[in-house]
């Protein structure tokens, strides 16, 4: 089955099209010429200057403004600068970096030239992560053509700037996509989490200076330099400019994927594009941006998908990975695939953390089997509680987030399970 | 010596594209695994030697990652996501169908080392649900006969 979105835009249109995936075929769609541009006509100010007119930000989740995080690499220092694109993509229910690289290598790589070029980076590592084996096969033919076309290397492009692409392949550790755990695994080490400040722009790969982006935020950027900031805006709100390619699963009849507009309503998103539920279902909850992010029930689908209305819902966009659940599932049983897999995925330096993952799949659990009592909502909720905001990384946000999710509109299930000691949902997804 | 010439030529290769020597650990450990089918303990003193580190080092960065082993392993891994949007779309049930295809629960062998049987995280592949990944290939939009079918085309 060819994997290409259903509905494409700028990033996307060409999915459909092998050819695409080659640098003959890239370049005949005009690929190459931003690049070119930048690094012959532009100096590296012009091309920071443009991404943050764009209001790109990152598509890896934090939402970060792109041209402001190029703006934080020292300018003037000895020592080589790096570039890393994170390409870690783990995020349960995320899956668009997957297709971008099997289907739009050049795209991002082109991304990656242009930003090499505005921050001064010596060399950028692509961190893979393992299971990705054809994409990062695409990603590796593409780099491989890039060099043979002078693209990359010595005075890449015919200009005075040297630029060299290293892929790594990750080795199956969620954490690795946390930037600093990033690093330290493309080390050669454990990928833990490293203590900030210093932040990457001082304290990066191998101790250098370094800049991590999404591989999404990296394939924005060739369109941006040619088609300008201004164009960019013109796509998604105010706050939150261009498109993005959500990924939609669950219970729907047409999952899969969908390049458009930020600020598109999610009902639009989840009924429209994806043809709502199976015939005689309902939607009861949709969580909207990865594992990570706390769900939405079904009576706030008409929120914009843009962080600015997502927070005001106590939600984020996060990496735009749709899960939406019709009304047979059981909520509990959501909870304990997401409690299981936070759990598990824990690097555990941190206390909080790791004591905290386990404790919340323990009650989970004990909920589940119908062995809970009614004082265990309190205690999931003073759990998550305190793993908010007290850790290296965010991973233990990101862990108690949906458990609160859960508990803020779906409660009663949690009651039900618990009155009726076993799962009230005989329809459910089995465990 | 089990690291192959080849082996170590490819890790020499490596080893020069990094401002560390320690950057390419993971590369290493990939090539090593390939042609070794797991890390061995002769394995990570050689690799330890290369890399100027104790094997203790080298040993916490196996373990440290699902996808490298330290042991002796089965011709095959079978992996089946049963991370929610795989699960939503009835992977437990195809995980259970799969165990009992192949008489084997999650985690076990099978007794002629053909087969290794484990569940998995999402594998990005949340749309195509559910799926399972045969050594470096994913199989998508699968069901209990197509899985089978898979399963008893692997030697
Ligand atoms: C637990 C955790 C996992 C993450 N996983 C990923 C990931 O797989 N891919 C990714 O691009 N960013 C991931 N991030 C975000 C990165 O730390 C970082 O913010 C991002 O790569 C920056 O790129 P951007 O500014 O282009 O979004 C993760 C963050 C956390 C806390
Ligand atoms: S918050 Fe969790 S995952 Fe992050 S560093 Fe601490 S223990 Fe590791
Ligand atoms: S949940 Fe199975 S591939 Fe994402």
């Amino acid at each position: 089955m060819l994997l290409v979105p259903y509905v494409t835009g700028h990033l996307s249109e060409h999915f459909g099209d092998d050819s695409y995936g080659t640098l003959k075929g890239y370049e005949r769609l005009g690929g190459y010429q931003a690049a070119r541009r930048a690094l012959t006509k532009m100096s590296p100010d012009e091309v920071i200057e443009v991404v943050k007119d764009s209001g790109l930000q990152g598509r890896g989740g934090a939402g970060f403004p792109t041209g402001v995080k190029w703006g934080f690499m020292p300018k003037n220092t000895d020592q080589p600068k790096y570039l890393v694109c994170n390409a870690d993509e783990s995020e349960p229910g995320s899956f668009k970096d997957r297709i971008l690289m099997e289907r739009g290598p050049h795209a991002v790589l082109e991304g990656i030239l242009i930003a090499a070029w505005a921050m001064g980076a010596r060399t950028t590592f692509i961190y893979i992560r393992g299971e990705y084996g054809f994409p990062a096969d695409q990603m590796e033919r593409a780099v491989a053509e890039a060099y043979a076309a002078g693209y990359l290397g010595a005075r890449a492009m015919k200009s005075r700037f040297d630029h060299d692409v290293v892929i790594q392949r990750g080795a199956g550790a969620y954490i690795c996509g946390e930037e600093t755990g990033l690093l330290e695994s493309l080390e050669g080490k454990k990928g833990q989490p490293r203590k900030k400040p210093p932040f990457p722009a001082q304290y990066g790969a191998f101790g250098m200076p370094t800049t991590v982006n999404n591989v999404e935020t990296f394939a924005h950027v060739p369109h941006i330099l040619a088609r300008g900031a201004e164009w960019f805006r013109s796509l998604g709100t105010e706050k939150s400019p261009g498109t993005t390619i959500f990924g939609v699963s669950g219970h729907v009849t047409r999952p899969g994927l969908y390049e458009l507009p930020l600020g598109t309503p999610l009902r639009e998103i989840v009924y429209e594009h994806a043809g709502g539920p199976p015939e005689g279902r309902t939607v009861k909850g949709v969580i909207p941006g990865g594992m990570s992010m706390p769900i939405l029930p079904a009576d706030q689908l008409d929120v914009p998908m843009a962080n600015e209305f997502l927070r005001e819902r106590k939600t984020m966009l996060g990496t735009g990975g749709i899960m939406v659940m019709d009304d047979t599932t059981c909520m509990v049983r959501v909870a304990s695939v997401v409690t299981y897999f936070f759990r598990d995925e824990s690097c555990g330096q941190c206390t909080q953390c790791r004591e905290g993952t386990g404790w919340l799949d323990k009650i989970v659990n004990r909920i589940e089997r119908g062995a809970g009592v009614p004082e265990d909502l309190e205690t999931l909720l003073d759990v998550a509680g305190k793993m908010e905001g007290q850790t290296i990384c965010a991973f233990a946000d990101a862990a108690a987030w949906p458990v609160q999710g859960l508990l803020r509109h779906f409660r009663g299930d949690f009651e039900e399970h618990i009155r009726r000691k076993k799962c009230p949902f005989s329809g459910s997804f089995e465990l | 010596m089990v690291i192959s010439a080849k082996t170590r030529s490819g890790i020499d290769a490596e080893i020069a594209r990094y401002p560390v020597k320690r950057g390419a650990m993971l590369p290493a450990l990939h090539l090593v695994q390939k042609q070794l089918g797991h890390i061995s303990p002769d394995a990570t003193r050689e690799l330890a030697e290369i890399f100027e580190l104790r094997p203790a080092q080298v040993m916490e960065v196996v373990s440290f990652y699902n996808m490298f082993y330290d042991t002796p392993q089965p011709r095959h891994h079978v992996y089946v996501c049963t991370n929610l949007p795989c699960s939503l779309r009835g992977a437990r049930m195809l995980l259970k169908q799969v165990e009992s295809h192949l008489g084997i629960a999650a985690g076990e062998a099978t007794a002629d080392g053909r087969i290794g049987l484990g569940h998995e995280e999402c594998l990005g592949a949340c749309a195509y649900a559910p799926m399972m990944r045969v050594d470096g290939t994913y199989h998508e939009d699968l069901d209990a006969e197509k899985a089978k079918r898979i399963l008893d085309s692997l030697d």
